[in-house]
């Protein structure tokens, strides 16, 4: 099942398949480690709802439900 | 001299590295291009001296931030000999993603794994020689901590520097190996230097190399319109994914499998630190903490609560004083208040010391004004203050060094945005308490532009270590005036007047100059851990050598200039302050500051504050500096006035001398606050501004210090005027509005612009 990063629930996790939008932003979560095949659990939301912060690659990422929508994901069962 | 750079990770143990290698050798000088903080120092354990420079600390070399703009800038143009590429071990994935874009590098490179003393403790161990034998380049365990491996590292460093090395790719085991290798020999012919990295680059689509290399560009446009494969030409994804999925490959099996999902310190610190609901509340209570253990005069309110404070009286003087550096009837003094007293206290008495000894030299009467108020008296305001700033700033060096700066931006940034700024901007921000310079240097890590400017331009917003002492002394020198008034509440207020123009302004600029998308927030964070004290104390160090430079340099010279105005007349005649030089130039600028209450009401030594904010232009220890320097001259005209009072003295004097409000005083800190920072901290902003749009940050400060500095005037001295500007303010925002309507207006006939 694919869903958006930005969907994801606390504790939830799944492994990316693409990255949507462009530019610098795009280029920028390539390099933080959120490539296609990357494993990433959803951790929690800040305070105020946004951002969020994930595991992915090992350590933790912090970035905001808008860019977030652009990790589209693959849903995998939590156990 | 082998001259060799650092590159890493931000969180990647580099200084530490850093600091472990060169020690005392370790200088700040200048970027190419950029006016300040390159860290360069030198090696000299080894058998020949090493020159070292400190990269700033990068996740890629793609322009995304200017930070990662100078070191792909430093590596290119002023190619090291070696790159020493600091991974951190327990983040290997994501840490040699950097490593895969540096061998592309026609650089030796050697990679030092650092942490790997708590890999070992947490059961795991990273394979070093599989990984040298897959990169093809020198791998070698160390801890920067520790000051492990160093020596075998730099043995390595310099076997490395002395051999050439062609750059190397694990694109080459990917579908563009073609490309890139034409690409590359196309570049190479033309006698391009790191032709391999030029060639990903501009596969990848990189701005600076599409402008660069134009004609190689076709080759790479011709060829992704032959692809077919998954990535659709999507040449940026394809690379990125390549380089991850070579390190996954090759090295999941040199790191053993991460011991299990165990919670980690960190995370169970994360889980209050950055709590739903408490997450807020803890950031404002250590904020809070912060000031009061550096300003508070009521240690953890102990008066408040249990009336513990008394006067000490010894019938000794200088017992009494000394006594009441720790304890008074305010209560007992915080650390940063102790540290105050304790060196006003020696400074009052090095100043009686001066003071008898040049008079038992029997030295005229200007040699001795000279040296007691011209040098003495404004370096000694200075110095008094700078064990309590360094402390303030020892106290956020420990917020910024454990990681938990980092989660400030993570639960302030959905607020942030609203004013157009991303969380990340509030960490310089913060830093501004410290002091504007290194905070300014600190936005190189914001990525988007138009939140560069806004930040800097705030940034001083954020009451620094220097203007803190024309808080405590003004806010002092009312409270001692009016009963009821305390002058930590007052000073914190002001505090956070600075801050709320922060932010009002920010959204004002989002609004309207500086329009457009909020800066994206994607960053690390990292894990927490306890800060190292020779990293704080290497911290400390440089701000204590800034701080006696500028006082006993900048300081010292615009004391002395007062001092020989304020004493001296037209025809060079040693004269009484009321006739000379500074009172004519005061007499003469005095009406420019009536709207803010310090102007021509003030009578005739009202301009003493014109001048002290003039000083503070250039430092803003001068504000106070200047106080002290004029306050002996003019109290000695107020009958039964006595100078012995340190710390607020000069400004009860100014106030008695002048009759100020202090609904002006006020205004005049405010003033002060908001204006054109010292001149160091304007240099550095300017540095960090695009070409030509300094002056508009120029205009800017003294705009709203002057604006903002009547409002409090006037709204203070008359309650009422609180609903004109009200009214002024409302009919401000009408107007944005209706103009954010207009512009929006697709309608074609009102006359808007699309």
């Amino acid at each position: 099942m694919e869903k958006k990063l930005s969907e994801f629930s606390p504790g939830e996790r799944g492994v990316v398949r693409r990255i949507d939008g462009e530019g610098r932003v795009r280029r920028r979560i390539f390099d933080m480690g959120v490539t296609a095949g990357a494993e990433v659990v959803m951790r929690k939301a800040a305070p105020l709802g946004d951002p969020v912060e994930v595991t992915v690659r090992g350590y933790e990422l912090t970035l905001r439900k808008s860019e977030a929508a652009c990790v589209a994901m693959e849903v995998k069962s939590n156990d | 001299m082998i001259k060799i750079a650092l590159a890493g990770n931000p969180n990647s143990g580099k200084t530490t590295l850093f600091n472990a290698l060169t020690g005392s050798t370790a200088h700040v000088g200048n970027w190419p291009g950029v006016t300040v903080d390159k860290r360069e120092g030198t090696y000299k354990k080894g058998s020949v001296p090493i020159g070292v420079v400190d990269l700033p600390g990068i996740y890629s070399l793609s322009p995304y931030t200017p930070e990662e703009m100078i070191a792909r800038t430093y590596l290119l143009e002023e190619t090291p000999d070696c790159i020493v590429n600091i991974v951190d071990v327990t983040n290997l994935e994501r840490n040699l993603y950097l490593t895969t874009q540096l061998l592309e590098l026609d650089v030796p490179v050697v990679v030092a794994l650092n942490m790997t003393d708590v890999l070992k403790k947490r059961g795991d161990f990273v394979d070093a020689e599989k990984l040298a034998k897959e990169l093809g380049v020198p791998v070698l365990p160390i801890s920067a901590l520790r000051e492990e491996g160093i020596r075998e590292l730099m043995q390595a460093v310099y076997k490395a520097s002395q051999k050439k090395r062609a750059g190397t790719s694990v694109l080459a085991e990917s579908s563009l190996s073609h490309l890139i290798g034409d690409v590359t020999i196309a570049l190479r012919g033309k006698g391009v230097e790191h032709p391999l990295f030029h060639a990903v680059k501009l596969a990848e689509g990189d701005e600076p190399e599409v402008k660069a290399h134009p004609q190689e560009m076709q080759t790479v446009e011709a060829f992704k319109k032959q692809c077919t494969d998954d990535f659709e030409g999507d040449f940026e994804a394809l690379i990125a994914d390549a380089r991850y999925r070579y390190i996954t490959a090759h090295f999941s099996a040199a790191q053993r499998a991460q011991s299990g999902k165990k919670q980690t310190g960190s995370d169970r610190a994360d889980r209050i630190l950055t709590h739903r609901i408490w997450g807020i509340p803890i950031f404002l209570v250590v904020l809070f903490a912060i000031f009061h253990f550096t300003f508070g005069e009521d240690f953890l309110y102990l008066n408040a609560m249990f009336k513990i404070g008394f006067d000490v009286e010894t019938g000794n003087d200088i017992l009494n004083s000394f006594v009441a550096v720790f304890f008074s009837s305010a209560g007992v003094s915080s650390p940063g208040v102790i540290l105050f007293n304790l060196m006003d206290f020696v400074c009052s008495l090095a100043g009686d010391g001066i003071a008898n000894g040049v008079s038992a030299a029997g030295a005229a009467a200007w040699a001795q004004g000279l040296i007691n108020e011209g040098i003495w008296g404004g370096v000694a305001g200075v110095l008094s203050f700078i064990p309590q700033i360094l402390f303030l700033f020892l106290l956020l060096s420990i917020l910024e060094d454990s990681g938990y700066m980092a989660r400030v931006a993570f639960i302030s940034d959905r607020a942030f945005r609203k004013f157009g700024l991303s969380g990340r901007a509030f960490i310089p921000m913060i830093m501004g308490f410290g002091c504007s310079v290194p905070a300014v240097i600190n936005t190189r890590t914001l990525a988007d532009e138009k939140e560069r400017t806004m930040t800097n331009r705030v940034i001083p917003f954020f009451t620094c270590g220097a203007k803190a002492p024309i808080l405590a002394a003004v806010c002092g020198a009312i409270a001692s005036r009016y009963a009821g008034v305390n002058a930590d509440l007052l000073v914190f207020a002001l505090y956070l007047f600075g801050m709320a123009m922060a932010v009002l302004t920010v959204a004002l600029m989002h609004q309207t100059t500086m329009k457009g998308e909020v800066a994206p927030f994607i960053m690390e964070l990292p894990s927490y851990h306890l800060p190292q004290l020779r990293s704080l104390m290497v911290h400390l160090w440089d701000k204590l050598k800034h701080y006696v430079k500028k006082a006993f340099t900048i300081i010292v010279a615009s004391s002395v200039v007062i001092w020989f105005l304020s004493n001296f007349a037209w025809n060079w005649q040693m004269v009484p302050i009321q006739e000379s030089i500074l009172y004519d130039i005061g007499a003469f600028v005095q009406w420019l500051c009536t709207p803010m209450g310090f102007g021509s009401q003030l009578g005739r030594f009202g301009w003493v504050f014109v001048v002290a904010a003039v000083t503070g232009l250039i430092a803003k220890e001068n504000v106070i500096s200047t106080f002290y320097v004029l306050a002996p001259a003019i109290g000695a005209l107020i009958p039964g006035w006595d100078d012995g009072e340190s710390g607020i003295g000069p400004v009860v004097a100014l106030m008695e001398a002048t009759g100020i409000t202090w609904q002006a005083l006020i205004a005049f800190t405010v003033f002060n606050m908001l204006t054109i920072p010292c001149f160091a901290a304007a240099a550095t902003v300017r540095g960090e501004t695009p070409k030509g749009k300094f002056r508009y940050t120029l205009a800017f400060w003294m705009l709203t210090s002057y604006l903002t500095a009547t409002a409090v005037y006037v709204v203070l001295s008359w309650w009422w005027t609180v609903f004109i500007l009200l009214a002024l303010i409302a009919l401000f925002v009408a107007l944005l509005v209706l103009r954010g309507r207009r512009a929006a207006c697709r309608c074609g006939r009102c006359g808007a612009k699309n």
